[in-house]
């Protein structure tokens, strides 16, 4: 597969959205609501629910099923309170000293008015901020589109993973493709030249593991639960200092 | 020696197209159209004598009007990035860019005093890639911010940024979590860092490190924001409103704390500075 067949499989109508992630995964789901500062954003979800017993805060960028659902999410573009939101239960997790697994799926965070007037690029600072010091350990796996900073907002974790087919790239393909050779059809070399497929970001060393991908992603889910089961209670084992000192230095290569 | 590069390269700003030989020469300013003796420019600190418009200025020059004369002391000067994905045309923009800004990289870092108060700065560069962060241009801010931890300074940081630079692709994605990460630190030790936004600061910088400060100044008309207009445009479908995007439009919608001329920030971030006296507040 070439590097934009993946970003074709990673965007494809039918594929696995982030909920699935949260319900084939995890047991007892519950979803809270709300950022406390201003709304709800549907394009970000998140709540509680357990993993083999173990209580655990999850996140996840949701893209929408059908077309309402779509619209009503943003097709999984957050807006500040978003990221807001999933700020706020990432500190719940702290207090109470639960993991954190986020799902990432998103083209980008939202570009638009009230984005802006929000302000989007602090919410998302923000986020960058406290995880980079968050008390408790946090896992992130790429389920699908990895756009850039409004990615990254739910990505700087202990353990970072990318399924087979995901995508992590700072521009799509078509904006890197009109902004540096301005013709939007350069897509293909684009995607190429970003290098943005799960192999590229194994060999720069940007995540940690490639969760192989079968057709109903029966295995994925599988994979995932018992990877997911393992690494918490590794990393929940560890001293808070070594924890964030690790998280430091995990990203301080780059 | 004759300085033989001069001769090749063009002016790297509105300020240097007066530089001695062009004296005389008059510029139209951009925002009230209004002819402006380039001297007159130069001696206002890059802004239009009539209407206050803020023209965009290098590392050096922010440095000339802001550190205490021969304080400033340049820190991981060496540091260059690499063309680490073999993207095509990096080489020969990274080539243009050292030649556009006489500079090896998009950010300018050192220690320096500003009226006094000893602090580590770092200035981006519009004539470098317009101040793209690249592993070099993240690595530079991380060292500083690490410097400023150990040593108990503060950091005052210019930022001026078209986003992160896609020529390093995912690799400079990272530098927004590892500026972040150093920036934390310097913060959890109880150092103040004071962000100034300058025009243009957007993307990847915008949603890291300029928008942490724990006081954010910013200058006039700087455009600011994390999407840049014409995405913006383009994902709307339609123009954007008046002033939108400004550093009076964040100050409006409470992003930024003050909105500080180019004349009065050295009085402003001195006093600032003092205020966050270590052990003791302001003498």
């Amino acid at each position: 597969m070439s590097a934009y067949d993946k970003v074709l499989a990673a965007r494809a109508k039918g594929r696995p959205t982030g909920l699935s992630y949260i319900e084939n995964i995890f047991e007892d789901f519950i979803e809270l609501h709300g950022d406390r500062r201003y709304g709800d954003d549907p394009a970000i979800v998140g709540g509680i629910a357990t993993l083999e017993g173990q209580p655990v805060t999850v996140l996840c960028m949701e893209k929408g099923g059908d077309t309402r659902d779509r619209v009503r999410r943003n097709f999984g573009s957050p807006n500040p309170e978003g990221y807001r939101k999933s700020l706020r239960l990432m500190k719940q997790a702290e207090k109470f000293r639960r993991p954190v697994v986020c799902f990432v799926d998103t083209s980008g965070a939202f570009c638009g008015l009230g984005a802006e007037e929000r302000g989007q690029g602090q919410a998302i600072a923000e986020n960058l901020l406290e995880l980079s010091s968050l008390k408790t350990p946090v896992v992130s796996v790429l389920v699908g589109e990895g756009g850039s900073g409004g990615a990254l907002a739910l990505a700087l974790a202990d353990r970072v993973w990318i399924l087979e087919n995901a995508i992590y790239s700072v521009i799509s393909p078509e904006g890197c493709a009109s902004i540096l050779w301005k013709d939007a059809k350069r897509v293909r070399d684009a995607a190429e030249c970003l290098k943005i497929t799960a192999e590229d970001m194994k060999s720069l060393g940007v995540v940690e593991e490639i969760i192989p991908e079968d057709k109903e992603f029966e295995t994925v889910y599988q994979t995932l639960r018992e990877d997911l089961a393992a690494t918490l209670s590794q990393l929940m084992a560890l001293p808070t200092e070594e924890l964030l000192r690790k998280r430091y230095e995990r990203f301080r290569k780059f | 020696m004759v300085n033989l590069m001069g001769l090749f390269r063009s002016p790297q700003n509105e300020l240097e197209k007066n530089s001695g030989e062009a004296e005389g020469i008059r510029n139209a300013c951009p925002r009230c159209g209004v002819l402006i003796d380039l001297t007159e420019q130069q001696e206002n600190l890059g802004t239009c004598p009539n209407c206050g418009h803020h023209f965009r200025l290098s590392p050096r020059e922010r440095i000339a009007y802001l550190a205490d004369e021969d304080s400033f002391e340049e820190l991981f000067g060496d540091l260059r990035s690499h063309d680490v994905l073999g993207f095509p045309g990096y080489d020969q923009k990274l080539r243009n860019a050292k030649l556009a800004s006489r500079e090896r990289e998009g950010v300018i870092c050192g220690r320096c005093r500003i009226e006094n108060e000893p602090c580590a700065v770092f200035f981006m560069d519009p004539n470098f890639m317009m101040g793209s962060m690249g592993t070099a241009v993240g690595e530079k801010i991380t060292r500083l911010f690490e410097t400023a931890t150990r040593e108990s300074l503060p950091v005052v940081g210019f930022t001026v940024s078209g986003g992160a630079r896609m020529q390093e692709g995912i690799l400079s994605l990272m530098q927004m979590a590892k500026t972040s990460a150093a920036l934390g630190v310097h913060s959890a030790a109880g150092n103040l860092y004071l962000s100034v936004l300058t025009d243009p600061t957007t993307g990847g910088v915008t949603a890291s490190f300029a928008m942490d400060g724990d006081i954010i100044l910013a200058e006039p008309g700087a455009t600011v924001g994390f999407a840049g207009p014409r995405v913006i445009e383009q994902t709307i479908r339609r123009r954007l409103p008046q002033g939108f995007q400004t550093a009076e439009f964040l100050l409006e919608h409470g992003f930024v704390d003050r909105i500080v001329p180019r004349s009065e920030q050295r009085e402003t971030i001195g006093k600032l500075l003092r205020m966050h006296r270590k052990g003791g507040g302001a003498q």
